[in-house]
């Protein structure tokens, strides 16, 4: 059993949710996300989703974008990142999808990249512009690599549709909270937690909810309804505060990587929904 | 003939059972494609519209009454047909060719892109959409899109690069006149492709209420093909019109290429008509050996952008470049589907003038015919030297003359004003 399943598996038991936070590689640079990837698992973190960037992200609000754009600014590639997660692995086994816009793993070469994702130990793929018509190709070499290729279900997916999302999507669904790009929002949808519950009545595998959401009040409201929640914007912000930027680029300041952990932290309490 | 005119890259190889060439004349298959090209590359959240997109917009194609109140809008608000004006003393400039320009300059707004926008906006009261959003990179599509909703009363909203705000002052003018909200764009590189990201960040969010308006044959099905159907009229016109006047095909067309809407627009009528050679006219910006050009056919490589497998301007690692050009309605990275296919099994070849060829060809139309053609349109104007060389004297070429001039009267100006100085 991969390492995705394993986690739900015990999560389930436990009855907690995963929190699942989400950072772009390299941003503000690579050192700094080395040491996150180290702080978030000691934080609480159940799955790392990591994002690397792309000139032109479709589904992102602000703050995922100029993550990505400070990404790219230190000139990042999809092998500095397969290069990170392979270092890591040598001494954590947490559970790591990486997430990122089709064209760089198009021209990376789709064989290619699933063989150098799977031997640098990543457990899933989240690619928010290739949706279920277009991932054959995709998911082919995936599942000859054991990688999970998570899919999306939206708000405006119809009933029928969800089903046919839910039995492709290996490792999670990932239900999208709102009609809507990625960014921290005060308040959520009314009608969230109807969505997660026709989600999950749709498969057997865990459904895991993201988009927009911020904080721990938001976290424990959903924990009972969903596998796993999704927090990468609001976690980002945390960041922000700590960047730093001179002519040659970004960087971090004190306290970045022990604030962010902190955040998780207080995340992380809020899954912990029968306690 | 000057080098700098016209250069061409050996084409890259595409097996011929990939690359659509059977496809290319029946349009795409169900799934949106030609050959390799096309597709549905978008979240999960705009699926479920895009599918209602496509089966309105076939539902309306078949109904006569959408049929008849287009193309009456078409013949008493647009102003089509449009005619054919032979460019006589041009044509002795270039050595004695026959030249024909298909004078979408002469439709309301001055371009081709009312052809479009008129069909998406009607299309979209029908769906009973109440709200319209656009992308613009010259302003004319935004100006042509805030046009067509101010007639059927909806509300418009144009996302626009900064870049272009400024470049363009007039055209967001007549934007608001008529109505529309300009909002400038500040992400990215400021231009047309980011204009794009915001828009569609905008129709993942009011997806509900909102109907995009693409403004060329780009982006994820339907919309290459509904944009094409929809221009398509300019090459109808022309077809039967210069049958009418030469009693014969022209040996050769000519149109500019960003996105590719009025190229397909004219193409799509004659592609069948294997002896009539079609070329698209790319942007080369300061020089295809530079990183300044908007060559996407003629310098990019296949990938997928906006939603759509196409040639891109991209680095190794697949991350999308920044395009120039004079012509802002040629700046774009990316190039419709269909171009793709087309060029990948050889019926029509994309070319590439730089920007001061296009300045050339700008001035030999205003000054043998008293016609001011846009800066894009200037480009295809600017290839007519080389296509006369090539067929020789009285040869005969079409080219769609896709918009007006008046919008770039300041930046030639200014280009000309200050080599006067130096
Ligand atoms: C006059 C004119 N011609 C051509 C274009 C390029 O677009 P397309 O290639 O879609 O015709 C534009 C775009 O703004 C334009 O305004």
């Amino acid at each position: 059993m991969n390492r995705i399943d394993l986690l739900f598996k015990r999560l389930q038991k436990a009855e907690e949710a995963a929190l699942i936070p989400f950072i772009t590689a390299g941003d503000p640079d690579m050192a700094t996300t080395e040491a996150l990837l180290e702080e978030l698992e000691k934080a609480g973190a159940d799955l790392i989703e990591l994002g690397f960037p792309f000139s032109d992200p479709l589904a992102d609000g602000p703050t995922i974008q100029a993550a990505s754009q400070r990404s790219l600014r230190g000139g990042t590639t999809l092998e500095d990142v397969l290069d990170l997660v392979a270092r890591f692995r040598t001494h954590s086994q947490i559970p790591i999808v990486i997430m990122g816009y089709y064209n760089p793993i198009l021209q990376f070469g789709l064989a290619r990249f699933a063989e150098r994702a799977a031997s640098s130990g990543v457990d899933g793929t989240i690619i928010p512009d290739l949706p279920l018509e277009e991932a054959g190709p995709w998911m082919r070499e995936a599942d000859a690599h054991g990688i999970a290729n998570i899919l999306f279900a939206a708000p405006t997916t119809p009933d029928t549709r969800l089903g046919r999302i839910a039995s492709k999507t290996r490792g999670f669904l990932y239900y999208v909270s709102v009609t809507g790009i990625t960014g921290g929002r005060t308040e959520l949808p009314p009608d969230l937690l109807e969505g997660v519950r026709r989600a999950k009545g749709t498969t057997k595998r865990p459904v895991c909810v993201g988009f927009g959401i911020s904080t721990p009040e938001q976290v424990s409201l959903l924990a009972p309804a969903a596998d796993g929640i999704i927090v990468g914007s609001a976690l980002i912000r945390v960041m922000e505060r700590h960047i730093q930027a001179d002519d040659t680029g970004y960087g971090s300041g004190p306290g970045l990587v022990e604030e962010a952990g902190a955040f998780v932290r207080s995340l992380k309490e809020a899954t912990r929904h029968f306690q | 003939m000057r080098e700098t005119l016209t250069k061409t890259r050996p084409p890259k190889i595409i097996p011929a059972e990939l690359s659509g060439a059977d496809l290319v004349t029946r349009g795409p298959d169900a799934k949106g494609r030609f050959g390799i090209y096309g597709g549905r590359y978008v979240p999960e959240t705009l699926m479920p519209a895009l599918m209602e997109l496509e089966s309105a917009y076939k539902a309306a194609r078949r109904d006569r009454g959408f049929r008849e109140e287009l193309s009456s809008i078409l013949r008493d608000y647009v102003g089509r047909p449009t005619p054919i004006t032979e460019a006589r003393r041009l044509g002795e400039a270039l050595g004695g060719i026959r030249v024909f320009l298909k004078r979408e300059d002469l439709t309301h707004t001055g371009a081709h892109k009312i052809n479009n926008t008129i069909g998406q906006v009607l299309l979209a009261k029908r769906m009973g959409k109440t709200r319209i959003i656009a992308e613009t990179g010259a302003g004319q599509h935004g100006v042509a899109t805030a046009t067509a909703c101010a007639l059927m009363g909806l509300s418009c909203e144009v996302y626009m690069g900064r870049k272009d705000t400024v470049r363009q002052v007039m055209n967001v003018f007549r934007m608001e006149l008529a109505g529309a909200r300009v909002i400038p764009v500040d992400s990215g590189t400021q231009t047309l492709k980011d204009a794009i990201n915001e828009a569609i960040r905008d129709w993942v969010t009011n997806i509900r209420t909102t109907h995009y308006v693409i403004g060329s044959v780009v982006g994820p099905h339907p919309y290459p093909l509904m944009v094409r159907d929809f221009q398509s009229v300019i090459g109808r016109e022309a077809r039967a019109e210069i049958l009418k006047r030469t009693g014969r095909l022209p040996d050769a067309i000519v149109a500019c290429v960003g996105g590719g809407s009025n190229a397909m627009g004219i193409f799509h009528a004659f592609v069948p008509d294997r002896g009539v050679r079609l070329v698209g006219v790319e942007a080369a910006g300061e020089g295809l050996d530079t990183d300044h050009h908007s060559a996407t056919l003629v310098c990019g490589s296949p990938g997928v952008l906006h939603g759509t497998m196409s040639y891109l301007l991209q680095d190794r690692w697949g991350q999308i470049k920044g395009a120039h050009s004079l012509a802002p309605g040629l700046d774009y990275p990316g190039v419709g589907p269909e171009h793709s296919a087309l060029k990948d099994c050889g019926r029509v070849r994309y070319v590439a003038v730089d920007d001061e060829a296009a300045l050339r060809g700008f001035r030999l139309l205003s000054e043998t015919e008293g016609i001011i053609p846009a800066l894009e349109s200037a480009h295809a104007v600017a290839h007519l030297e080389e296509l006369a060389h090539v067929l020789g004297p009285g040869a005969i070429v079409l080219l769609n003359l896709s918009g007006r001039g008046d919008k770039d009267v300041a930046t030639v100006a200014g280009i000309l004003k200050g080599r006067q100085k130096t």
